[in-house]
């Protein structure tokens, strides 16, 4: 434990080095992350206007305060790891990884964790600035903000655990960007990304519910802004953590089969 | 006295990958589409040998013939198709923790550094990775520095480095940890002379200090004949000879080469062999090994010699030789 500890320490100062060493792509990478959400923000509130003030039970300030928190909670729960699987197999960075003594997952949650720590501040400041340029409303209990910080870092552990897994495919094949395409688009509809769930057709709600990715961003986001009940929080929860058991198995499964395949084929 | 077990030892180790054919053309195009057509090809095809701790290895063969695919065997990277391997006692690919505590793999053509940050980060992120005492890590890294000169190369991005720079730093990141067993695949590749000849001392100089076992492929001879007495040959996965680097040279070279330097370059030398060059009045013959003798005398009887030497051929031309020919 203390090791891993030391190696968490490690990898923050390195990821950390990495991040000052871009810090131009960070701000522009930073800027996309905040971009897309301002677009549906806009988009939604011209939309809500247009309609009198609301659409469903969202007001135009409902959309705002929606889309201020989504662009943390998405900040939040983020990673790249899809993209960056697939370089390391083709560049033979894996093979570096697996001669280890420690399991790669490690520098990955090590990498992911820091750099949320070190653009986290920014990121804050900017979503309390647009929640007042926009008249944002944000309104939450006090036990909803309580529960909103395990909710997140479920959130993250669900988000890193399926993506890690989704990652693996690159083991079998090196073209995963066909699959990693399919992902987000899967992501944008059904997480809440696009609009907010609740404001789409009841069928589409129903398969949001049973995929993981509503749990990811629409949940904690409602919840955040109020919209949630004590019971929606708890079944929510429950989902976050079915998926965490879910993703953690399948994580193992097709690691131990990726690694097989890696080692049978050539490295 | 019982005899130490070997750090390496191998046994008809076979690897066979299938491999996917397809015809230029659309129509093998489209073929492919639904049925890939596959043959098998055997790698590495049940080669043996050991190597005894402490032991520097040259691993030769040309490109193709096995010898990264043995190393990823022995690294654990690679899963065998049959055969034994036991590095150190242990399974390679079960890629057991205390296992790849002691070994490392360093290949010259892949890089393990991260590229944007200096090369210390890497080292530190190394120092986490296998747990090094602080203590240890200080004084290996200040060793490593020391022998590889990399004081002014440590604070500076690897993207800006030479190759070179970067190769000893890449060395010296997969020596940290103080492996017992190091593989090296073309650690010298696309090298400077100078910068080869340091790395080829250090590698010395690290298997001295440390009793490391070395198994080293490279396609530079100069690096095995500086570092290794014994030499193990493949060629299209089998393997063509184990032993002496000099024995080598006896067994796959029926020729000699006389240097000989006379008072002027009047003389007509063919009748006594081969004549590869001629110049400033030094002839090199090539005469068949069993005539060496016959031919010295006769050409001391009837030229006025300056100067006469009898040598093995170039170390270049024996692995020439060798890769082209299959079995003695």
């Amino acid at each position: 434990m203390r090791a891993l500890a030391g190696l968490y320490l490690q990898q923050f100062k390195t990821t950390m080095a990495m991040m000052f060493q871009y810090r131009a792509m960070l701000a522009i990478w930073m800027l996309g992350q905040v971009l897309e959400p301002l677009i549906y923000l806009i988009v939604w509130s011209a939309v809500s206007t247009g309609a009198g003030g609301s659409v469903g039970s969202y007001t135009t300030r409902d959309f705002a305060g929606y889309f201020v928190v989504l662009m943390l909670v998405n900040q939040f729960s983020y990673t790249w790891i899809m993209y960056d699987f697939e370089y390391r197999v083709r560049e033979g960075l894996l093979s570096f990884a697996l001669l280890k003594p420690v399991h790669p997952i490690h520098s990955d949650i090590a990498d992911n964790v820091s750099s949320k720590l070190i653009t986290l501040p920014a990121m804050v400041l900017i979503a309390i600035v647009l929640a007042f340029a926009f008249h944002a409303s944000i309104s939450p209990q006090p036990w909803a903000i309580l529960v909103f910080i395990p909710v997140l870092l479920m959130a993250f552990m669900v988000r890193f655990l399926l993506e890690w897994t989704l990652a693996l495919v690159a083991f079998w094949t090196t073209r995963v960007s066909a699959i990693n395409q399919s992902y987000f688009v899967l992501m944008l509809f059904l997480s809440g990304q696009i609009a907010p769930l609740t404001l789409l057709p009841q069928p589409v709600q129903v398969i949001a519910d049973l995929l993981p990715f509503r749990w990811v961003i629409g949940f904690p986001v409602e919840l955040l802004l109020g919209k949630l009940s004590p019971v929606d929080a708890l079944i929510g929860l429950g989902a976050q953590a079915a998926w965490i058991i879910v993703g953690y198995v399948l994580l193992r499964i097709v690691w131990k089969a990726g690694t097989k395949v890696y080692s049978a084929v050539g490295a | 006295m019982m005899q130490p077990p070997p750090a390496i030892h191998i046994k008809d180790l076979r690897k066979v990958f299938t491999v996917s054919q397809q015809d230029s053309g659309a129509r093998a195009a489209l073929q492919g589409l639904v049925k890939r057509r596959t043959i098998q090809v055997a790698a590495v095809d049940g080669i043996s040998f050991d190597l005894e701790p402490g032991e520097i290895v040259g691993f030769l063969g040309p490109n193709g013939a096995g010898k990264t695919t043995t190393l990823k065997m022995l690294s654990g990277l690679l899963h065998p198709t049959s055969g034994e391997v036991k590095v150190l006692g242990y399974i390679p690919w079960k890629r057991e923790k205390s296992f790849l505590r002691q070994i490392t793999l360093v290949m010259g053509q892949r890089n393990q550094l991260v590229w944007d940050i200096p090369a210390i980060h890497s080292f530190e992120l190394n120092r986490a990775v296998y747990r090094i005492p602080p203590d240890i890590y200080r004084s290996t890294l200040d060793e490593l520095t020391e022998l590889l000169e990399l004081k002014p190369l440590l604070n500076k991005p690897v993207r800006n480095l030479s190759l070179g720079e970067r190769m000893k730093c890449e060395i010296a990141a997969g020596l940290l940890h103080r492996p017992t067993v190091v593989f090296l695949d073309e650690p010298t590749i696309g090298l400077d002379v100078t910068m080869q000849r340091r790395i080829r001392s250090f590698i010395a100089e690290y298997n001295q200090r440390f009793g490391a076992t070395v198994l080293l492929t490279s396609h530079y001879m100069a690096d095995v004949e500086a570092l290794c007495r014994r030499v193990v040959v493949i060629h299209h996965g089998k393997l063509l000879f184990d032993g002496d680097l000099s024995a080598l040279v006896q067994n796959f070279t029926d020729h000699k080469t006389i240097v000989v330097r006379l008072e002027d370059c009047q003389a007509d030398l063919k009748e006594y062999g081969e004549v590869i060059s001629c110049e400033d009045n030094q002839f090199t013959l090539r005469v068949p090994k069993a005539e060496t003798a016959r031919v010295t005398e006769r050409l001391l009887a009837d030229l006025p010699v300056i100067d006469l030497l009898v040598e093995d051929p170039p170390i270049e031309e024996v692995i020439e030789r060798v890769f082209a020919q299959e079995k003695p």
